[in-house]
């Protein structure tokens, strides 16, 4: 037990100084703004619904860390993503990937909201039939004083 | 006993309900008085039955009776009373319970209206609702008992059973597992409530609406007698959702208030449904127009409270918020289908009843711009449907899970709001039947030159961000237009009356609740827009550890880290750890913030509880997010900046202002039909 606790150590050791080479050749260490900025449009793997960055639990944390080491070896944010997404689907993104099948999630919406346009036109046109001429000769301040306001200055002006 | 008590109040609850819905639907059919009578009072008594079965599972869980598997699931010896209490709805099995009891005091209230002048919509208003509550009832006592006993199995296995098994053995735990960490709040023992109260009360007017459908009143009669239910269903709906938004920025950490996940939209869909239907009535009242519209929307905004409580309580999505889960998911899919065709089907039916009155004169008028709102809505509601369900349809399809998260909504709907923001504007000053440009356009361009000199400040003052000054520009608009109409509607009543001018404000708003409410709600609407655009478009963060004295910058505050805790509550069952930071701005201190983790030992859960400084201006928030007294490197803190996002919380409460003004009951007998017939014909509904 106790030599295997020592030998993973020296692995982790040893990890680390593989690691070095890398961290030395960046300019600095990746910030937590930095992890940060990445881990908020993965979404938690593991916890449904859970943006990475806020996410509480410890596979989260290890997330973030394993984030840390991938910039700090100099990969780009869409290195880091993509390996995300092979590693556990496509649901780690904030959004369906726009490709296939998934393209409906965009399309249908705008289709959906036309057909309704389309709709609300259709019946717009069957309710204005034609029919007796609105009177014109009303002055316009009359037009925007809707009944209430008219009923009120009327009734006031008979109790006068 | 208590729980075999609480049980058999709620069994014959159940068959009580049936025997409401069959009396009532016999009666209407036989035209017999007395069945129906009989119905109504087989109503009332559900509501004092259900109380009592619910006093039975309070008193359970104030007992600490942890054999009762509610109760052990849900509360711990460590827990103070009043979260005993509130546990009652922290559950899957006790908040279809609690749905069931608001549901039965919400039809009992119904049931005892006078109900002379409606008598033929009795049997069915009883029939619907009781059908509501029915269904729910049936959860409780086939699949989800919130009585039900633990047991151990001769196998070893141990479960909540109705009644004993055969060779099982109680299970006396000495300890339950204690309320879910994240329910403690005094949010999240309100927000469930009044999320409920919405979405029960909204039952009502849609029972209503399948009464007119039935029995072929359809006038505006139903419209009438339920506008005050959906007013007030709609308030619950809202202060549940702003509570629920409340409950998140202050406990889950993250530094918002919504996030686009799919329970949250589960409780907005009805909302959106529910809002224009409260729009579109009052084209129906004033013009005899969108009949058959409004009863669509009624139809939905029941079936989307329904499949709201099915994607909340079913599992059906894992989210933050689905804590509970079971097998109640098919039984609810069978309500919603069968409830919603039925509906269709009848509303297809009258379909030639609900013909419009009058004919729309012009793309202006006011009717015409409500058509659009209502579009608007509806669109909305597309969006934030298809965004819940896709990632169900995608899994069925192709197997694969896919996330539809924040970016998606706030794409679509972000113009979508736009729009009915600029609605908001335009609509209060378009009168109804006709409007032209010429008429809209002088009335509108007072408050839009306003508008855009506000707007023209902001962008030498405080923002050179397009969509915020887009978004900015409209609120100033919607403020600038309310504002007018109440000051135009004073200074009328003020020359005319010969009152000052507060008088004459305060009388305009008495005597017309419903107009100047509406524009109350509107302008405390922009409250929130105001506090939304503000987070949405600068939030700002920061995160960093530190050691003593060492500090954190962001947006000009600096954060300076002075010490940490960490210590037991022993009677609360809680292990806190808190830290303390003192803020300053530039070199001025400000205050000094504890935020704070607290670990609860029952449930073996973290709370991140944040320090946060308040003001009209920001919000700034922090977490602290790490300490380890062993690794003793220094505390790991994040720092957000919420600009504006108390105009948020503070709209809220003006909103409630304005609901309540828009409500209360008129001291006058309800006013005749004020609608402007279209011919010498009287409208024969007045009343």
């Amino acid at each position: 037990m106790m030599r295997l606790m020592r030998l993973s150590w020296l692995i982790l050791l040893l990890a680390a100084l593989a690691v070095r080479p890398a961290w030395a050749q960046g300019p600095r260490p990746p910030t937590d703004d930095e992890v940060n900025a990445i881990a908020r449009k993965l979404y938690c793997p593991v916890c449904e619904n859970t943006p990475l960055d806020v996410c509480p639990t410890q596979a989260c944390a290890q997330w973030r860390s394993l984030i840390r080491q991938m910039l700090a070896e100099g990969k780009t944010e869409q290195e880091i993503v993509q390996y995300f997404v092979d590693n556990y689907g496509a649901r780690v993104l904030n959004e369906p990937p726009r490709q296939g099948f998934h393209w409906l999630a965009y399309l249908v919406p705008p289709l959906a909201i036309l057909v309704g346009v389309a709709i609300v036109v259709q019946a717009f046109r069957a309710m204005k039939r034609p029919g007796p001429a609105a009177p014109t000769a009303r002055s316009d301040q009359e037009a925007l004083l809707d009944e209430y306001l008219l009923r009120l200055e009327e009734e006031l002006r008979r109790q006068r | 006993m208590l729980a075999e008590f609480g049980y058999g109040i709620l069994l014959v609850t159940f068959l009580l309900t049936l025997y409401c819905i069959s009396a009532a639907l016999l009666g209407a059919l036989n035209k017999s008085l007395a069945l129906v009578e009989s119905a109504r009072r087989a109503m009332f008594l559900t509501f004092p039955l259900l109380s009592l079965s619910a006093l039975a599972l309070v008193a359970l869980l104030l007992r600490g009776d942890f054999n009762v598997q509610f109760v052990y699931e849900v509360t711990s010896r460590s827990m103070p009373i009043y979260l005993k209490i509130t546990a009652w709805w922290g559950g899957q099995a006790g908040s279809l319970l609690f749905w069931s009891w608001l549901m039965s005091a919400f039809t009992a209230l119904a049931a005892m209206r006078r109900w002379d002048r409606d008598q033929e919509f009795l049997p069915w208003v009883l029939v619907v609702s009781g059908g509501t509550l029915a269904f729910f009832l049936a959860l409780n006592v086939f699949f989800e008992n919130p009585f039900a006993r633990l047991y151990r199995l001769p196998d070893g296995t141990i479960g909540g059973y109705t009644f004993q098994p055969a060779l099982s053995t109680p299970v006396y735990p000495s300890d339950g597992r204690g309320l879910n960490p994240l329910l403690r709040h005094p949010g999240m023992i309100i927000h469930p409530p009044m999320l409920y109260l919405g979405f029960v009360a909204f039952v009502i007017p849609y029972a209503f609406a399948i009464a007119a459908l039935v029995t072929g009143r359809t006038d505006d009669r139903w419209i009438r007698i339920t506008r005050r239910w959906s007013l007030w269903a709609w308030l619950f709906l809202s202060l549940g959702l702003v509570l629920g938004g409340r409950w998140a920025y202050d406990v889950l950490g993250w530094g918002g208030y919504w996030a686009w996940d799919p329970v949250e939209i589960a409780a907005f869909m009805p909302w959106l449904t529910g809002t224009a239907f409260l729009h579109s009535v009052m084209i129906q009242e004033k013009r005899g127009m969108l009949k058959q519209w409004n009863m669509v929307l009624i139809i939905l905004t029941y079936s989307l409270v329904i499949f709201g409580t099915f994607l909340t309580r079913s599992g059906v999505l894992s989210s933050v918020h689905s804590f509970a889960q079971s097998a109640i998911g098919p039984a609810f899919f069978v309500f919603i289908g069968v409830t919603f065709a039925l509906s269709v089907g009848l509303l297809i039916h009258r379909w030639g009843d609900l013909r419009a009155e009058a004919e729309m004169k012009s793309l202006l008028s006011r009717e015409a711009l409500f058509l659009l709102n209502n579009l608007l809505f509806i669109s909305i509601l597309i969006v934030c449907f298809w965004g819940v369900i896709f990632p169900l349809i995608s899994e069925l399809v192709t197997g694969q899970k896919v996330t539809v998260g924040p970016p998606f909504y706030e794409r679509a709907n972000a113009p979508l709001f736009a729009a009915l923001m600029l609605l908001m504007g335009v609509a209060p000053l378009s009168a109804w039947g006709h409007s032209t440009v010429q008429t809209l356009g002088r009335a509108l361009w007072k408050p839009a030159v306003g508008a855009l000199l506000i707007t023209l400040l902001l962008y030498f003052t405080y923002t050179r961000n397009a969509i915020a000054l887009i978004g900015f520009f409209l609120v100033a608009l919607v403020v600038l237009v309310a504002v007018y109409e109440f000051w135009r509607g004073a200074r009328a009543r003020q020359r005319a009356q010969q009152e000052n001018f507060f008088q004459a404000l305060i009388r305009l708003i008495a005597r017309n609740r419903r107009r100047y409410g509406g524009y109350i709600i509107h302008l405390s609407m922009m409250m929130m827009a105001i506090g939304i655009l503000g987070i949405e478009l600068f939030q700002t963060e920061t995160q960093g550890t530190l050691g003593v004295g060492e500090e954190l910058s962001l947006q000009g505050y600096r954060l300076v880290y002075r010490d940490v805790a960490r210590w037991d509550d022993l009677a609360g069952g809680v292990n806190h750890t808190r830290a303390v930071v003192e803020l300053y701005r530039g070199e001025r201190y400000l205050t000094t913030l504890a935020p704070r983790i607290d670990f609860y030992y029952d449930a073996q859960q973290n709370m991140t509880i944040p320090g946060v400084r308040s003001t009209l201006a920001d919000d700034v928030y922090v977490l602290l997010l790490y300490w380890e007294p062993v690794s003793a490197q220094g505390a790991t803190f994040k720092l957000y900046v919420n600009p504006l996002v108390n105009w948020l919380w503070l709209g809220s409460l003006v909103f409630l202002l304005g609901v309540i003004v828009a409500a209360w009951p008129e001291r006058d007998p309800e006013p005749a039909s004020v609608r402007v017939p279209r011919s010498a014909r009287q409208t024969s509904s007045a009343d």
